[in-house]
């Protein structure tokens, strides 16, 4: 089956971001697809690479960019909510003039067409927020 | 159809589990994670609204919410069935829809 | 993409606290142009969204809820709000804003977008639903 997953929360305040990741990690275990993990609102933060957790604490961002290296997921930080929060790749940057990117690996920036289209392609659209 | 309800907050804190249970129709699943865990506990202020829904729809818990948050089984509202993240893929694999409750 | 699939947006939280409805709002306009089935229901404090006279001056925020009116130019004419939820906030369909959509396998009859619903309609409405996306 195919799912598409979207984390409305950042990473450390809310646990949506880790009940996504454990739900994702067994849906591929049960040898299901994830269509597609949608970051919002607050979720996009999920997508920062500046992030230095302590080493006693997960990292939440290197855990989703492994796992989509690993399962070749795709990561999608929605635009609109990125540029409000500053999550900024390398076209985002060239566009509006940012010193710098912050866009983890295994992330990429898109539009929230990308959500609906995950709602219409995936088998099962699942939110976790707050 | 059936549907899959998801609730991650606990029933003293926020009304989510309360309009949950007030929009579910017969065979539907609710599903309690992170902080709603603790409404799955018996002899709660709580509790009797999930044992009157539990006639018509089934209750579902996160194990791992569970654990963290040292809510031992026998704790439990009786009927409330205990799943880990294998079941929580099941469930949404067994029902037709998912809707949470933020 | 043939496949029409029955969108809900469920809205359970009030406006300007927290961004939710207004990103809400977001999802929809975009998700406008997919051609779906699409409904949003409105229900708890989620009903305040949808209150008239909102003025934001002095908080500072952009006060989004003129594109309420703007949905029905979008095809988006199935908006749901929960009868119990107005009653418990002491509302009535009077304190919202007035939503039209034109019927045009009617003669652009104008119509309105808002129906009430029981607990109960609502609970057929998110199980007829195919992708449920909360906020």
């Amino acid at each position: 089956m195919k799912f598409g997953i979207s984390v409305h929360e950042g990473p450390y305040t809310h646990q949506a971001s880790d009940s996504a990741y454990f739900f994702c990690k067994a849906a591929l275990e049960a040898g299901h697809e994830i269509f597609r993990v949608f970051f919002y609102h607050d979720g996009v933060n999920n997508g920062t690479n500046y992030a230095t957790p302590p080493q006693d604490d997960r990292h939440i961002m290197n855990r989703w960019s492994e796992l989509a290296k690993e399962h070749d997921l795709d990561l999608v930080v929605c635009v609109a909510a990125a540029q409000r929060r500053g999550i900024v790749d390398e076209g985002e940057q060239q566009r509006n003039g940012k010193e710098g990117k912050n866009i983890a690996d295994g992330f990429r920036i898109s539009g929230l067409g990308q959500l609906i289209e995950a709602g219409i392609e995936a088998d099962r659209t699942i939110v976790f927020g707050d | 159809m059936s549907m899959l309800h998801i609730v991650n907050k606990s029933a003293l804190d926020r009304n989510s589990l309360e309009a949950c249970v007030n929009h579910t129709i017969k065979g539907a699943t609710i599903l309690m994670i992170e902080d709603a865990v603790y409404s799955a506990m018996k002899n709660t202020a709580s509790s009797s609204m999930v044992e009157g829904a539990m006639k018509d729809v089934s209750v579902a818990v996160l194990g791992p919410d569970l654990k963290a948050r040292g809510i031992s089984e026998e704790k439990l509202i009786d009927g409330v069935t205990v799943v880990d993240y294998a079941g929580f893929v099941e469930l949404t694999t067994k029902n037709d829809t998912v809707q949470s409750w933020l | 993409m043939a496949d029409v699939k029955k969108f809900l947006y469920v809205n359970r939280k009030a406006p300007y606290g927290t961004i939710y409805a207004w990103e809400s709002l977001e999802v929809v306009l975009i998700g406008a142009a997919f051609d779906q089935d699409v409904a949003l229901a409105f229900i708890d404090d989620g009903v305040y969204q949808l209150v008239k006279g909102q003025d934001t001056k002095e908080i500072g925020m952009k006060n989004f809820s003129p594109t309420y009116s703007a949905l029905g130019d979008y095809d988006i004419n199935k908006i749901y709000v929960e009868k119990e939820s107005l009653e418990a906030r002491g509302l009535t369909i009077d304190d919202l804003q007035h939503l039209v959509w034109e019927d045009e396998d009617d003669d652009w009859a104008e119509k309105d977008s808002i129906k009430i619903v029981t607990a109960s309609e609502m609970a057929e409405i998110m199980d007829q639903s195919e992708v449920v996306l909360s906020f």
